[in-house]
């Protein structure tokens, strides 16, 4: 395909996931800022007045940051493996499959789909957090970068989980299980510092911890690991995965038997 | 020439150690309009399924138009339209925004994609419900509707895989037309169906597949040649106690005003007809029992079937 056509078949896709995500926009948009607003008022609002400071912050505005990271990160997974998934059980997948689109253009067409979503949620979060807090963004390139980053990531993991998945369950079990807890031991709501040092060497094996600092570092300015390892971290996988999930797709026997 | 289609020793074993295809080959002209029939299960969607590369094939080669799908990949699915058996399109998207989409799948540009939507969702008697989405639609609308998104690109090879399953005769005769229309207009079109009917009035040439191999590839003039015997049922106008004496034709009575004849190859029509005036047996009006390709195809399997026990 020439890159005209590639751009355009890109493009489709994109608008396409953009058009479903919309058109559900009491499934995907809502619940999640509703969510959020809920954890500014009880734990930025009721409970954090009683905790006091952390980190040399409010504990409003020490959680915000990963609130907001929170929402990104899980929005931007569950958008991709939903849709994906969809589209490989009412097998409209293969409206693609049979295109000559590449497999690396369908991957970067769901992926940006995901990011748009988390994106659009991160930012309807953030001007709810304003309610709650001021947000004075200490280094804007780098915020917007991690969370950039951080959404191609998880969007990245959220079509290979739909690529893998046989049922709707396999699409609610990683997030479940494993996105959940890495998200709530990921420093969000705490400070690694207030760990015993056994536990902070095993929270920096999550790498949800380093999305959330390297995002709260470009916020606030604060950290609890150095930010440089983040950038690192996430390229390293995003290539990983983005590598991963093209072998499935050119090889794997899940979409093609 | 270069064939539109070319298929060469295609193989499929699935996982489970199944072979589906065991080295099939043959060639589709520019502009035939092809019948690949066969029972359930016999290779054809396999066939199908590698031909637009959502099956991988164990080995052999396929070319579109002289182009290999391994060799390039874009250039032969641009040439390829496929309708598939199942509903494959979102059922929740409007139909018009299917089709549409489509066409940027393949590359084109959106006031292109746009253009052919309305051309073809018209053609297809769909420009009325193109606001409403997919799941809405008709049994026989999501037929057309699957046909209309595979000519978004206007490929030169339309593969149709059963496409008229569970459509009525007014909607189907209509579906045959805008078919031998858009072959007329030089679109090669490959068909499978289970309505023999349908493959005889529409298809001039034919494959028979069976477990996975080719078993007749002929034009269906000349299939149709070597039927032995046909089984006509005569309507006579008035009513018969018992069957009359036909001579050297087989028969017996349906019921008291229906006749079953057999005539053999080399046995003429007009023989049966003058005996049974000479009984004053009055014959208001003639069919076949059956298809003739049906009766064909019927006998084909079962010799196949015999030379694979023998």
């Amino acid at each position: 395909m020439y890159s005209t056509a590639i751009w355009t078949s890109f493009s489709t896709i994109l608008r396409r996931e953009v058009r479903r995500f919309t058109r559900i926009w009491p499934q995907t948009l809502v619940p999640p800022v509703i969510t959020m607003s809920l954890y500014f008022v009880i734990f930025g609002s009721l409970i954090g007045s009683r905790i006091g400071q952390m980190g040399g912050f409010s504990y409003m505005e020490f959680v915000v940051p990963g609130l907001i990271m929170m929402a990104v990160i899980t929005n931007s997974y569950s958008n991709v493996a939903s849709s994906f998934y969809s589209a490989k059980f009412q097998r409209n997948v293969e409206e693609l499959l049979v295109s000559p689109t590449p497999n690396w253009v369908i991957m970067a067409g769901y992926v940006l789909g995901g990011v748009s979503r988390g994106l659009i949620v991160g930012f309807v979060v953030t001007l709810i957090a304003l309610f709650f807090t001021d947000l004075g963004v200490q280094h804007l390139g780098m915020t917007v970068a991690i969370v950039f980053l951080a959404a191609v990531l998880f969007s990245l993991a959220g079509f290979i989980n739909a690529i893998f998945a046989n049922s709707f369950d396999d699409i609610s079990i990683i997030p479940t299980f494993v996105l959940t807890p890495l998200t709530y031991l990921g420093g969000v709501f705490y400070s690694i510092d207030l760990l015993s040092p056994f536990f902070q060497g095993l929270s920096k094996l999550n790498p949800v911890l380093y999305m959330v600092n390297a995002f709260r570092y470009g916020v606030l300015g604060v950290s609890d690991i150095n930010v440089a390892w983040a950038f690192v971290g996430v390229l390293v996988f995003i290539a990983l995965l983005f590598g991963w999930g093209l072998h499935l797709m050119s090889h794997g026997k899940r979409l093609r038997h | 020439m270069t064939a539109a289609l070319s298929i060469r020793n295609l193989e499929k074993t699935y996982d489970n150690g199944f072979q589906a295809l065991k080295g099939i080959s043959f060639d589709v002209q520019p502009g035939d309009f092809f019948a690949l029939l066969g029972p359930n299960g016999a290779g054809k969607s396999t066939t199908i399924g590698i031909i637009c590369s959502l099956v991988r094939k164990t080995a052999g080669s396929v070319s579109i138009f002289g182009v290999d799908i391994d060799k390039d990949f874009a250039a032969a699915k641009q040439l390829l339209g496929v309708v598939p058996q199942e509903f494959n399109f979102s059922q929740f998207e409007k139909v018009y925004d299917i089709v549409c989409t489509q066409g940027g799948f393949y590359g084109m540009p959106r006031k292109l994609a746009e253009e052919r939507t309305e051309k073809y969702l018209k053609q297809l008697g769909l420009w009325d419900k193109r606001s409403v989405q997919a799941r809405m639609l008709s049994g026989g609308m999501k037929r057309r509707l699957m046909i209309a998104r595979a000519l978004i690109h206007e490929p030169r090879l339309l593969i149709l895989d059963e496409p008229t399953a569970g459509v009525d005769i007014e909607l189907r005769r209509s579906m045959w037309t805008f078919l031998q229309q858009i072959n007329a207009e030089g679109t090669t079109i490959i068909l499978t169906t289970h309505y023999l009917e349908e493959a005889e009035s529409l298809c001039r040439n034919i494959a028979i597949i069976d477990q996975g191999d080719i078993i007749e590839n002929t034009s269906i003039r000349s299939l149709l040649k070597t039927l032995n015997r046909e089984v006509f049922i005569l309507d006579v106008r008035e009513p018969l106690a018992e069957c009359p004496d036909l001579g050297g034709f087989e028969g017996r009575l349906q019921d008291e005003t229906s006749l079953e004849v057999t005539v053999e190859k080399g046995q003429s029509l007009n023989d049966l007809f003058t005996r049974l005036g000479e009984q004053d047996v009055a014959v208001v009006s003639m069919r076949n029992r059956a298809n003739r390709l049906e009766e064909l195809f019927v006998s084909l399997l079962a010799d196949a079937k015999q030379e694979g026990e023998g």
